[in-house]
């Protein structure tokens, strides 16, 4: 399915906006991620399994919290950064 | 010719120096953006750089570069902790803090130290990094630094690594807050070496643990000889004495001898430099009167001498951090400091005079003087 990765991590991705990963949850879709681009995983989801506090995660545009969320191939997944601060 | 290793709260900074050590050029920034709290170059190979970074919306990582700074990557493995049992509660880290190479003798290893205040090690050149669970799971680890509680204003650090270069097993390291701890095992087992340091922040007046090292710093070449800055004052410590003495009583009663970091001579190990801040009423941790200064010692912290030539002579609130002074290996030594204004001050005459040698950098993290492999 596609991923939408935001500016901060394009740097994982060869800069891609969209790129495609697999999985039937988020937890699975996140891992298959890292392995297509290596080190993507830890800047967002810390040692502990947590979203890491500014990183935000969508499906069809509902924002989760729980990385089992079930996903599927029509599913669109959106990976957002809240910015702040100076 | 000294290169001058510079992180910043925006990214990664070079300063070239050109032979006489009066003309510098920048180079930069690396990594636009992120938070550079240390950068530094493997003495052993003086090509190897690590950099431990995060962004404000990212996790913590290091990048390791071994071609000077041309090309970079990222640790295929960041300190982190291991998983927690399901249903516990597991410590996460929050930024790496503090590098440091370890011994001659052991190639490619590296220590790091994070926040909350625990310590990591690389075997390979800080490609991957693996707990050091001896201190990190220590049965006190808690009560020392208080769980790793927010203890400054950055989140609880560990500071500090100092490796004995006889012994590659023999470990010092700080936690802010907590205290310095020594190890003789390879960081196996730890235990408390904080006495004759003062801890005015806390009702027990003589503590084992629990003080704010700021800064602490081994001698290279007389490894008996432990300086510290800490929150309280200016300590010395000549092993195997297990008592701190607070050489900065000897400061001037006006300026007093708080600040953050703490620089050795690389070949007198009576001779030091500290950057005073003032740690009054609220602690506005900026120069003392707003006239910065540099104070040096070369008689083992008995006598102090102020080192303010060619600094601002008024209105400047000036705060250097723990990691942000550094001194190079000619003679006479360089000495150099970086501001949280963005400002590079370098003297090439150990102190006596200084000049600005870069300007509107952002708020400076740390500062490393480094004679890259040619």
């Amino acid at each position: 399915m596609r991923v939408s990765i935001p500016t901060p991590l394009r740097s994982y991705t060869g800069e891609a906006a969209l790129v495609e990963a697999e999985g039937t949850t988020i937890r699975e879709l996140l891992v298959d991620l890292d392995r297509r681009h290596p080190g993507i995983r830890f800047r967002m989801i810390d040692e502990q399994d947590g979203i890491r506090p500014h990183v935000k995660i969508f499906v069809n545009r509902e924002q989760i919290a729980d990385l089992e969320v079930r996903v599927g191939p029509r599913d669109e997944v959106q990976i957002l950064q809240a910015l702040s601060g100076g | 010719m000294p290169v001058l290793l510079i992180g910043t709260k925006k990214g990664v900074f070079f300063l070239q120096a050109d032979p006489d050590r009066r003309s510098w050029s920048i180079e930069g920034p690396h990594f636009l953006g992120h938070l550079a709290y240390h950068v530094v170059l493997d003495p052993r190979d003086r090509r190897t750089l690590l950099l431990a970074a995060k962004t404000g919306h990212l996790g913590p990582t290091v990048f390791r570069s071994t071609d000077l700074g041309k090309t970079w990557s990222e640790a295929s493995s960041p300190p982190a902790f291991a998983r927690a049992p399901e249903g516990e509660k597991g410590r996460v880290v929050d930024h790496v803090f503090w590098l440091q190479p370890g011994a001659e003798s052991e190639p490619g290893v590296w220590y790091a130290g994070v926040s909350p205040p625990a310590l990591f090690r690389s075997e390979d050149a800080g490609n991957t990094w693996l707990p050091v669970a001896g201190w990190n799971d220590h049965p006190m680890w808690g009560t020392w630094t208080e769980d790793g509680a927010d203890g400054t204003p950055d989140g609880s650090i560990l500071h500090s690594v100092n490796v004995d270069p006889r012994d590659a097993r023999h470990l010092y390291i700080a936690a802010s807050g907590g205290g310095v701890f020594e190890s003789l095992d390879g960081g196996d087992d730890w235990r408390p070496l904080n006495r004759g340091c003062a801890a005015d922040f806390n009702p027990e007046p003589n503590p084992d643990y629990g003080h704010d090292p700021h800064c602490v710093r081994l001698h290279p070449l007389a490894p008996d000889v432990l300086w510290q800055q800490n929150h309280c004052g200016i300590y010395r410590l000549e092993r195997p004495a297990e008592e701190w003495q607070r050489v900065g009583d000897n400061m001037p009663r006006e300026v007093g001898d708080i600040g953050f970091p703490i620089e050795l001579h690389p070949r007198d190990p009576d001779a030091a430099w500290v950057f005073p801040m003032d740690g009054t009423d609220v602690w506005p941790r900026t120069s003392p009167g707003g006239r910065p200064a540099v104070y040096r010692t070369r008689d083992a912290g008995q006598s102090w001498r102020r080192c303010d030539q060619g600094l601002p002579r008024e209105h400047a609130w000036l705060t250097v951090l723990r990691q942000a002074m550094a001194v190079d290996a000619h003679d006479p030594v360089g000495v150099y400091f970086g501001t949280t204004t963005g400002q590079l001050w370098a003297s090439s005459d150990e102190g006596d005079t200084w000049t600005r040698i870069a300007d509107n950098l952002p708020h400076v993290y740390s500062v490393e003087v480094v004679e890259p492999a040619p």
